[in-house]
């Protein structure tokens, strides 16, 4: 099934590092379901770039960003590493073939054994392979992490704060000498300030040793100013991919507003940025049984009858700027997302779409949220973590 | 250079008539290694209807404050509380168990992190609301529920009536938290105490809640004490935020001149380390280095002193007191406080 989203925003000419095309994954239930958590999405990365991949619970960036892994393999599509397809492959192929790419999860406390010592942790990547690890080697990247040789080194991952557990599982992926690092939510268990040292790490290593990196994660701010594209995703589906600079003034697809929209910030916030609004939006459809057509269409405030037909395609609107909706380029776009019941009282912009939205917004929490919650209990791993 | 007034001013909580009054608050946690000091001496006061967002990192101490003003917290086993909560005049910490069931919910509600968590799995939507109103009034079973149904109306849940025999479980999170935010309203509390009310749920999602709050609060006119450690939640939300570090308020203001001219470099630190929409990509975070410290053994003086680029030789003897800025022509709540022998300034941004 082609799924709508396209590829036409692949960039064979260039010097791809990973092309993942069409990649569909999908979880079976107990009732004979399936949980779409991706639904044939593309994209590729260059060496040298981050991705950003952005999006809320459940829209898929993580099944994402773990079938690329091959944990599990996707249920169709294709990974493409370098020069080498890695679906489809036996099970200890795609160990050696995959060492190149490594991976960075949210919770770095639980993702180390809590039984070994850090300079074992570190040196595990190579001694798989059957390589002698010095200590010297070890202590290098421990200090490249920002970790002292000396006093981590005989430590467990209990005797450390998360942030300096995250510096480890960092250390143990660069002692690989990946080409490709995807970070799954690297940073979104951690503390402001710990996360920014986490942030420049990362920044640094990828300068250093020219990686590519994948970058998942919820927060707009965090995905932003460490990606070079964003990718933004919605139950499965990709909504827009845009440069990541100038991110707010450029998004056109009503979900990536709505996320915008949606983003508490710390700078000064006058009166009436925060009066704006009001009930925003209704939550996620069961991934269970997507919408039809848009997937985002039951929450989009510009959905039309074009929308529950037919499934928008990427389409180039600016140069690098891919979005997936039928209505995003509509005349004078609003550069905000008419949202909410009232429009917005300051420009008054309130659409007939809108209109007719609001009074339809009720029954539509009752829908989606029931479909949720009812449904898609079962499959809790797959809904749960995107 | 040390902002030395003939007379310090100190932080009076009891002025003005307040709702709520925190005094020099401690509360230690006995733990193996010794007592862990989670708040350390912290003090404020809360005006009906007013909204004091708490902010702070983990281990701050901010969520064991919340709980020992609701109550929760109290001498005894393995804790030890000092200093006074008054609400309307009335001593929390004094009060015996009979008596603080019947000031939570009546006087003071909560709202906790994860509204899973926070509903028994085992009872329906209707019996959690109809539990809490008959705990405080004589409302038989027909008008419990139907107040129910009023209060889930009230936090925005569609077609109440039908949820009322719902579950927990077959309701998405944000629901949930609705729900936990119905409970804690039912018997129209004075103060609200909103532990990481957002924390669990999805960004969208959050807007919705704390939209809701702020509507809640102003038609029912309650207190409310906002915790986070996201300051762009507090930001928007509160009148006035206060920073806490190691136990105790770094910084205590209006919000708006909190953002706009923090004077504690905490405060400024940790604004900084937030990466912001509007920069470019790619732009080196001003990350505070080093890690907060162990409670247990707290650094003299000033807490924050290890990590702090402005650290003098001062700041490591003596704790700093909450001072106020030297505009004078604030009074009271409106005064913007701070724990710093060498502020910010605006002379030195960088504050170096």
């Amino acid at each position: 099934m082609m799924a709508g989203s396209g590829s036409d925003h692949l960039r064979a000419d260039q010097d791809q590092v990973l092309t993942v095309t069409d990649l569909v994954v999908e979880f079976p239930t107990k009732g004979g379901g399936k949980v779409h958590a991706v639904s044939g999405i593309s994209f590729d990365l260059l060496r040298g770039e981050t991705l950003g991949i952005l999006g809320e619970s459940g829209c898929g960036k993580s099944s994402a960003g773990r079938a690329v892994m091959q944990l599990p393999p996707p249920t169709s599509g294709s990974v493409r590493l370098e020069e080498t397809e890695l679906t489809g492959l036996s099970k200890s192929a795609v160990r050696s073939k995959r060492r190149p790419m490594q991976m960075i999860l949210q919770d770095p406390v639980s993702a180390l054994n809590p039984r070994r010592r850090v300079k074992d942790l570190v040196a595990e990547g190579p001694r798989i392979w059957g390589k002698k690890v010095t200590d010297q080697q070890i202590r290098d990247v421990l200090s490249e992490v920002g970790l002292d040789p000396d006093v981590v080194m005989d430590r467990r991952p209990y005797e450390m704060s998360g942030g300096q557990c995250q510096r480890v599982c960092i250390a143990r992926a660069l002692m690989l000498e990946p080409t490709v690092m995807i970070c799954d939510e690297p940073v979104s268990s951690l503390d402001v300030s710990v996360q920014a040292q986490i942030l420049n790490l990362l920044e640094q290593a990828r300068e250093r040793l020219r990686l590519s990196m994948i970058f998942i994660a919820h927060d707009v701010a965090v995905v932003k100013n460490i990606s070079d594209r964003v990718m933004v995703m919605y139950l499965g589906k990709v909504c827009e991919i845009t440069p990541s600079d100038g991110l707010a003034q450029r998004a056109l697809h009503p979900y990536t507003k709505l996320l915008l929209d949606s983003v508490p910030e710390a700078e000064l916030m006058d009166d009436s940025e925060v009066a704006r609004g009001g009930q925003t939006s209704t939550e996620l459809p069961s991934p269970l049984n997507p919408p039809s057509g848009c997937r985002f269409r039951t929450r989009c405030p510009l959905a039309s009858e074009v929308c529950k037909e037919e499934e928008p395609k990427l389409r180039e609107l600016a140069p690098g700027h891919w979005v997936a909706c039928h209505h995003a380029d509509d005349g004078a776009a609003p550069t905000r997302a008419v949202i909410g019941e009232e429009g917005n009282p300051e420009t008054g912009l309130v659409t007939e779409e809108a209109a007719a939205d609001a009074a339809t917004a009720d029954d539509r929490v009752t829908d989606a949220d029931e479909s949720v919650a009812t449904k898609a209990e079962p499959p809790k791993r797959a809904a749960d973590e995107g | 250079m040390t902002t030395t007034t003939t007379e310090p001013v100190e932080l009076n909580p009891y002025e003005e008539d307040p709702l709520l009054v925190v005094d020099a608050l401690h509360t230690e946690i006995m733990t193996p290694r010794g007592a862990l000091k989670a708040v350390d001496g912290v003090t404020f006061s809360l005006r009906q209807g007013e909204t004091l967002g708490v902010v702070g990192e983990s281990g701050s101490g901010k969520s064991v404050m919340g709980r020992t003003v609701m109550g929760l917290y109290r001498s005894g086993g393995n804790m030890n509380v000092s200093g006074q909560v008054l609400l309307e005049g009335e001593d929390i910490q004094s009060m015996t168990a009979r008596e603080l069931r019947r000031v939570w919910g009546s006087k003071v509600g909560m709202v906790f992190q994860d509204p899973m968590t926070a509903l028994n799995p085992v009872k329906k939507i209707g019996t959690h609301l109809t539990e809490t109103l008959k705990e405080h009034s004589k409302l038989d079973g027909k008008a419990a529920r139907n107040r129910a149904e009023e209060l889930l109306n009230l936090v925005g849940i569609p077609e109440p009536r039908r949820r009322l025999d719902q579950f927990p479980h077959e309701m998405s999170g944000g629901m949930r938290q609705r729900v936990v935010i119905a409970i804690a309203l039912a018997n129209n509390p004075r103060l609200l105490i909103a532990d990481e009310p957002t924390t669990a749920l999805d960004v969208t999602v959050q807007k919705q809640i704390l939209d809701l709050l702020q509507r809640l609060q102003a038609e029912l006119g309650m207190a409310v004490i906002l915790i986070s450690h996201n300051l762009g939640v507090v930001a928007g939300r509160a009148d006035r935020v206060g920073v806490m570090y190691a136990g105790r308020f770094a910084e205590l203001a209006p919000a708006k001149q909190l953002f706009a001219d923090p004077r504690h470099h905490y405060t400024r630190a940790l604004l900084a380390a937030i990466p912001k929409l509007e920069q470019p990509p790619h732009v080196r975070l001003d990350a505070i280095e080093g890690a907060p410290p162990n409670m247990v053994n707290p650094p003299h003086g000033c807490r924050f002193a290890p990590r702090c680029r402005a650290a003098q030789e001062d700041c490591t003897h003596v704790p700093p007191r909450l001072v106020p800025t030297d505009q004078s022509n604030l009074m009271g709540h409106k005064r913007h406080w701070y724990a710093c022998y060498h502020p910010v300034s605006h002379d030195t941004p960088g504050g170096e």
